[in-house]
């Protein structure tokens, strides 16, 4: 297995660290006038997504990770397995619960993914940074409301839940931002 | 931007300029004598944690290569004009340090070093103090023991810790280290570094004096319940800007000193290189009492500037030479 020795590591590169895959966030190079030379590494564990600061001698070096990321199809869902198609190979997927995590809350069928592959089995998905979902579910607005002071939640098909402005009606199409989960307009046809 | 083009911008650059004259002015109005010294030498620095970069010379392209080095700070060289009766002398020089690259380091660097024969370590914290209101205008530094440092911002016992109590006041701050230290003054040193210096107000500069003798460097021991290194360090906004002594006279502690450095560094697994005797012999000749610091200009650009890389004030950083 490659190492990288803590001197060329920069942010982006994958590695495994605690049996895990982890992305580098930054790398800061620590050295006090007398004393030894440390890096200090922030990274994202990729399976957990949370960012880790940890303290690592400077001659000291970390086993890289095989991870790559490609383009999926997600296909569809039955509460227990998700299942994608690589966009390049037609190869299919089934991810569970942990891979899929929050992403589910957004995932449409043939919405087109960013998968990540560890050693090639998946270990995480990233939907659409905008999608397009109908609203299941919402209180009926109030009338003469335009642009939506308070807002209303509202119900997605694919099991979300945001707020809309007090305009937007069920089995309305909305376009929806998954990074913040928030509503951004009506949907264009 | 292209590689070619330079790191730093003009305006830092013409900053840089100013600053170099203040520094000069400050010196000039003092008496000061500014002296060269040479950057190339025939060996250089023991300390285990800090590598010269060697130079190759050949008197004849056929002859065989001699050894010199590029020389980490112009100490041994300094002090050797100080014990030829010199009187005060600074120097602006470039420096170099095998390895250190980062946001706060290039290899070849800027030190501004003087001494002042007459001064002990807190004269000369006066004197630091003053050049730093002129160029930075900053308030009045606040001034620190080691041990109340420690006391004051980790609640611990410096003289009486043990490593375990280091370690476990890291583990308790949440601090996560890959590995283990060698020693006690390698905890001493991470724990500044990463719980107390981020800690250290950003009104003033700090001025942080009487270091353990185990850090003693080249700083004289003086008495005390236990004794301390007379040496100083400055930090300003997150930077270690600045290291200092009252310098140790003694050409056998010394040698001593040189000797400890290099049975570390073997047992670190790091190359050896011979004793400055040029610098030794003299000691023994004599160097007047005195107090000399150097300080890093590079970084009190940056200071000035309120650049965070050191990049931004290099006309050319690393990546581009």
């Amino acid at each position: 297995m490659s190492e990288y020795g803590l001197n060329e590591i920069r942010g982006g590169m994958k590695l495994i660290i605690d049996n895990d895959p982890c992305v580098v966030v930054d790398n800061e190079f620590v050295k006090p006038g007398k004393g030894q030379a440390f890096n200090r590494l922030r990274y994202r564990n990729l399976k957990t997504g949370r960012v880790i600061e940890r303290t690592y001698k400077s001659g000291d070096s970390i086993p890289a990770a095989d991870v790559i990321e490609i383009d999926a199809q997600y296909l569809y869902g039955d509460g227990t397995t998700w299942n994608f198609m690589a966009t390049e190979t037609y190869e299919q997927y089934a991810l569970h619960e942990a891979e899929v995590s929050d992403a589910k809350l957004w995932l449409k069928e043939q919405c087109e993914c960013k998968l990540t592959l560890w050693n090639g089995a998946p270990i995480l998905v990233v939907p659409p940074i905008f999608v397009n979902l109908k609203i299941v579910e919402t209180d009926p607005g109030v009338k003469g409301d335009t642009a939506g002071g308070g807002g209303k939640p509202a119900k997605l098909e694919s099991g979300a839940i945001v707020r809309i402005p007090l305009f937007i009606q069920e089995g309305e199409v909305i376009k929806v931002d998954t990074r913040t989960g928030e509503y951004v307009s009506r949907a264009k046809e | 931007m292209n590689p070619w083009q330079p790191s730093a911008s003009l305006s830092h650059l013409k900053i840089r300029a100013r600053i170099l004259k203040q520094i000069r002015d400050f010196f000039n109005a003092r008496g000061v004598l500014e002296v060269e010294t040479p950057l190339m030498c025939h060996t250089s620095v023991t300390d285990p944690f800090i590598e010269s970069i060697p130079a190759l010379f050949k008197a004849h392209p056929h002859e065989k290569e001699l050894r010199y080095y590029l020389q980490t700070s112009p100490e041994y060289a300094m002090k050797r004009l100080l014990a030829a009766g010199c009187g005060a002398i600074y120097q602006i020089t470039k420096s170099f340090r095998q390895g250190e690259v980062g946001r706060l380091h290039n290899p070849e660097f800027t030190m501004i070093e003087w001494y002042q024969p007459g001064f002990d370590h807190h004269a000369l914290m006066n004197e630091m103090d003053e050049l730093l209101q002129l160029i930075l205008e900053t308030p009045r530094a606040k001034r620190l023991s080691y041990a109340d440092m420690f006391q004051t911002y980790l609640m611990i016992d410096v003289n009486t810790a043990s490593i375990d109590d280091l370690k476990t006041c890291a583990l308790k701050e949440n601090i996560q280290l890959a590995g283990d230290l060698y020693n006690r003054d390698s905890w001493l040193i991470f724990l500044m570094t990463h719980l107390i210096e981020p800690r250290f107000d950003h009104t003033q500069p700090f001025f942080i004096y009487d270091f353990p003798v185990s850090q003693a460097a080249l700083a004289r021991i003086q008495p005390g319940h236990p004794p301390t290194a007379a040496r100083f360090e400055v930090y300003f906004r997150g930077i270690e800007l600045a290291n200092g002594f009252y310098e140790l006279q003694d050409a056998h502690e010394q040698r001593k000193r040189f000797e400890n450095n290099l049975e570390e560094r073997k047992a670190l697994g790091l190359n050896t290189l011979p004793i400055d005797e040029l610098f030794l012999d003299a000691l023994m000749h004599g160097l007047p009492d005195c107090s000399g610091v150097a300080l890093g200009l590079d970084r009190l650009v940056m200071l000035a500037t309120k650049c965070t890389n050191i990049a931004d004030i290099l006309s050319f950083d690393f990546s581009r030479v």
